[in-house]
């Protein structure tokens, strides 16, 4: 018999997020209601270690490990250490947030460090099951996270509502999986890739899985037309949630993506293109369209990350390289920009003043040329508008879809573009050309207002130097 | 001397630069005026470097620097100019000037802010006219966009939301169409280098729709008639500065994105299409010149007219294919560019003087209709002197700049179709018409009422401001031969690529 040695080193990572997960719901539950502190410093302190651990990983060799459902690549790293690096702001956004409105428990965290292993496993899943499984682990957390705040009943409806439809997406996932098991023989994803090279799969089935899979991944991205939760839960949820969940999870869900459709059933690529451009197309339509009509902010920013997804998929269905490394560099630069969007909401919000509605933002500019300024280059980069980063974001997706002559597809995108162009100007117009109706000072802690500042101006300094993002995200796929 | 600083990018950096620390400076204390107006001094002087070094022999990309920008994408950081640029930029330089000066007592909110958008502005703008790499120079055209779209929202006049946006929107979508094109050539030619882009083959159906992109981002850039409708409401609701700065420059840059990419990338489609572009030139021209005669506000009354102007640079500039099938030598052809590009470059300093001349007015009476004037020349008679300068060279009078561009595109439109000259020339009617009118209701006649009873003559810095302005219109009316040297090489060159099929 032989025996397979299991690479350890290769989830050290995630073994270390999982001890100190276990220790910080321990101390949580020793401390009782002072934990809250203790929790949100043994958060950040977990966050940073895994962050370093995965960094001084990179330059090791990769593979698979635990008998092929485990895999540590190039892709898995950066990936895994973006999404601990946001965690990071996001947790340092939300504490003020959480603290004005009594929600300053150990369990946010608990929930936030769960669900951020829950996101590296995905990332990381080379395994139907493992994937699964971190999905799983991700999305159980969220759901409790949007329903923390108990007495409100849109945080309570919205949690509800994210729990069923998550829940129906992850059957429709797993019954796509079964029927690729039924067809294949087997959950691995190498294996399922190498069967589909050799042939003599029976296509009719395959594709029958595969639209339940991109079912699957549509509702976890939000894309339309499973993008029913994603405004309701967005709008409800606390802003310190709706910011967890609406940036590290969704770098998680375009591994997920990438890990089915272009790792295992990259050889039908044919198959799953036209449903992609399908997805993509609709989202940008009706992402961009009907933002214009929010007059609140949490949901029009909502409605802009469908249109983000519309514009992630593009890369992906390209089905390039290149493609897949625009995809890559767009889901990186949305959770940034996304990150700076929520974190501004809640910058600017106090107690018993959300901040959301974007009258809030009248005046800004007068009240604070700053905070104005960060906001103005956050809303330019989400419109795509030079140099910010999210032009070069659009720049390579189309780019993309120009260079397998999808033209047809890049012109709804680039029209799509100016019509989200107008709702951000409209959150520049209210903020630089109108008057302020509230006149409360703003206050904020020294770490929100350096984080919120080297966020926005992250996206600046990106948006003039690209490059070695974009090189990163293409040595991943080369 | 100049040969080895990196000219093109000091002009670039230094009013970027320059605009970032008036905006750090703030309103605290009275440093921002003093300090932009240095920068805008020193921008100008260096540009005029790039006049002195200029090789005019030559229709190479001159003071050329280069260096790697995106290396995944092969996309860089290249900066030249030809003969069509180099005059451009220095009239960028030049318009900067008058607008800081221009703004110095007349803005007194967020003067820093003020100041710092125009300088940055400039920088971009020079930038657009010194880009040889496709992406590059998209990135500067778009992002030019934030700043005036801030400075006619935020010092515009009372419908300003609405023209501001309005500008953006149309502008971009214009752009998106010219980000495609440009990817698609980067999709043929394999490089976003636009020297590349020009020697390219390209088959007639692809040259129609590269065509097509091309001229719905500069058309609304230029603008052309039908899509110059953000222009009018853009003009009236900016600033004098915005004013100033988007007739003077930005609607240049229209024109220059058709020289630089329309014709050397699609000269077949251009060929092809050219009645297109003629057509809508002449309707810009004839018809526009009619909606200017029915205003009752000044700026409007000059934006049509700028529209109207403009025409002529389009006109000069797709006449060229017609001139070569009539004759074979093809010598009104460098007539015809060459006299859009003096068009274009007279038009940005009288255009710039005629808005000055509405700021100077609307500083003291804060009112555009042009009833609420009558008879300014007897309470200012200076002021008046200048006005009524401008406005003849505005309505072409032989002597001023104004005549020679719009002769040069005339004569070559002769060599083309006796009919594209005739309706061309009707512009030496409608244009006398609707300035000289405007000039007889606002300036002469007795004083119409109390408010212009008591208006003042200008003052030292306005005088200044528009005495330079006059001398140089005087000058180019007088002596073109300056300008036509320099871009002599590189208009020779841009006709051997357009007569030369690219399928």
């Amino acid at each position: 018999m032989i025996f397979e040695v299991v690479n350890m080193s290769f989830a050290l990572p995630e073994m270390f997020m999982l001890t100190m997960a276990c220790v910080i719901l321990l101390v949580v539950a020793f401390l009782g209601k002072n934990g809250a502190s203790t929790a949100y410093g043994l958060s950040q302190l977990t966050l940073a270690i895994t962050a370093i651990l995965i960094y001084q990983g990179m330059e090791a060799s990769g593979g698979l490990t635990f008998d092929g459902t485990y895999i540590k690549d190039a892709f898995s790293d950066v990936l895994k250490l973006t999404i601990c690096l946001i965690n990071i702001a996001v947790l340092l956004y939300s504490t003020s947030y959480l603290k004005a409105r009594a929600l300053f428990k150990g369990e946010y965290y608990v929930l936030a460090v769960f669900a951020t292993l829950g996101m590296m496993v995905m990332v990381s899943a080379y395994h139907f099951l493992t994937l699964y499984l971190g999905l799983e682990l991700m999305s159980l957390c969220m759901y409790a996270m949007v329903a923390m705040h108990r007495d409100s009943s849109v945080a309570t409806e919205a949690a509800m509502k994210y729990f069923i439809l998550g829940a129906i997406a992850s059957g429709m996932l797993l019954y796509g999986m079964s029927i690729i098991y039924g067809v294949i023989g087997s959950l691995s994803i190498a294996t399922i890739a190498e069967v589909i090279q050799t042939g003599g799969v029976d296509n009719t089935v395959l594709s029958f899985g595969l639209v339940f899979l991109i079912i699957g991944i549509g509702f976890k991205l939000g894309a339309v037309p499973f993008h029913m939760w994603l405004p309701d839960v967005y709008h409800g949820a606390p802003t310190a949630v709706t910011l967890f969940i609406a940036t590290a999870p969704k770098i998680a869900a375009f591994a997920m993506a990438i890990r089915l459709l272009v790792d295992g059933l990259g050889d039908v690529h044919q198959h799953w293109q036209g449903m992609l451009i399908m997805l993509s197309v609709l989202s940008m339509i009706i992402g961009n369209v009907v933002a214009i009509a929010q007059t609140n902010l949490k949901r029009m920013l909502a409605y802009s990350t469908i249109s983000h997804v519309g514009f992630i998929l593009l890369g992906i269905l390209s089905g390039s390289q290149e493609g897949y490394a625009a995809a890559m560099f767009y889901a990186l630069v949305y959770s940034l920009m996304s990150l700076g969007g929520f974190g501004m909401i809640i910058l600017l919000s106090r107690q018993g003043f959300e901040a959301d509605t974007i009258d809030d933002y009248k005046g800004l500019s007068e009240r604070n040329p700053w905070y104005a300024l960060m906001m103005l280059i956050l809303m330019f980069s989400m419109a795509g508008i030079p140099p910010l980063v999210g032009f070069y974001a659009k720049l390579t997706v189309i780019k993309a879809v120009v260079d397998i002559n999808l033209i047809s597809v890049a012109i709804v995108a680039v029209l799509m573009s100016v019509i989200g162009a107008f709702y951000y100007l409209r959150i520049i117009k209210v903020m630089y050309f109108d008057q302020p109706v509230e006149q409360h000072k703003l206050e904020a802690p020294a770490d929100m207002r350096v984080m919120i500042s080297a966020n926005a101006l992250a996206v600046f300094a990106l948006g003039v130097f690209p490059g070695s993002l974009m090189a990163i995200c293409v040595a991943v796929f080369a | 001397m100049f040969t080895d600083l990196p000219l093109l990018s000091l002009l670039i950096w230094l009013p970027v630069f320059g605009g970032i620390a008036v905006l750090i400076n703030g309103d605290k204390n009275s440093l921002a005026r003093p300090l932009s107006l240095i920068i805008a001094v020193l921008t100008l002087l260096l540009s005029l470097g790039l006049y002195t070094g200029f090789d005019n022999a030559s229709y190479q990309m001159q003071f050329a620097e280069q260096a790697s920008w995106i290396a995944t994408y092969n996309i860089n950081y290249s900066l030249g100019v030809d003969g069509f640029s180099m005059p451009l930029i220095i009239l960028t330089a030049f318009s900067t000037l008058i607008v800081v000066v221009a703004g110095w007592e007349v803005i007194q909110h967020r003067v820093s802010q003020y100041m710092a958008a125009f300088l940055i502005m400039e920088g971009l703008m020079i930038a657009v006219f010194s880009s040889l790499d496709a992406i590059l120079f998209y990135v500067f055209f778009e992002a030019m966009l934030i700043p005036l779209f801030l400075v006619i929202g935020i010092w515009g006049g009372p419908n300003r939301v609405y023209a501001t946006i309005k500008f953006f929107l149309y502008t971009l979508f214009g752009s998106v169409f010219l980000l495609l094109a440009l990817l698609y050539l980067h999709h043929v030619a394999g490089s976003f280098s636009i020297l590349d882009f020009h020697k390219v083959s390209l088959t007639m159906q692809e040259q129609i729709y590269l065509f097509l992109a091309f001229l719905i981002a500069f058309a609304v850039k230029v603008p052309m008639w039908p899509v110059h409708t953000w222009l009018p409401d853009a003009h009236v609701e900016a600033p004098t500065g915005g004013s100033v700065i988007l007739a003077a420059i930005t609607l240049k840059i229209g024109g220059y994105g058709l020289i630089r990419f329309a014709l050397p990338i699609t000269p077949d489609a251009s060929m092809a299409l050219d009645w297109l572009v003629i057509g809508l030139s002449l309707t810009a021209v004839v018809y526009i010149g009619f909606v200017a005669l029915a205003q009752s506000d000044l700026k409007k009354l000059i934006a049509y007219s700028s529209i109207a102007h403009m025409g002529f640079v389009t006109l000069g500039l797709f006449i060229v294919f017609r001139i070569f099938a009539n004759s074979a030598t093809g010598s009104g052809a460098v007539l015809a560019i060459e006299g859009a590009m003096i068009q274009m470059i007279s038009h940005g300093f009288i255009a710039a003087a005629m808005f000055l001349s509405v700021g100077v007015l609307y500083d003291r009476m804060h009112t555009r209709e042009i009833s609420a004037y009558g008879g300014v020349i007897n309470t200012m008679p200076i002021f008046g002197g200048f006005a009524v300068f401008f406005a003849m060279a505005n309505a072409g009078l032989p002597g001023t700049s104004g005549f020679v561009g719009e002769f040069m595109v005339i004569l070559a439109a002769f060599q083309a179709n006796f009919w594209y000259a005739f309706f061309a020339a009707t512009t030496l009617i409608l244009g006398a018409a609707y300035t000289l009118w405007m000039v007889k209701r606002v300036m002469f006649g007795e004083v119409a009422n109390d408010n212009v009873a008591q208006l003042t003559d200008i003052n030292r810095r306005e005088f200044l401001m528009l005495a330079s302005l006059a001398v140089i219109v005087l000058v180019i009316g007088l002596w073109p031969a300056p300008i036509t040297e320099v871009m002599h090489a590189s208009v020779e060159h841009l006709l051997t690529q357009i007569s030369q099929s690219k399928i």
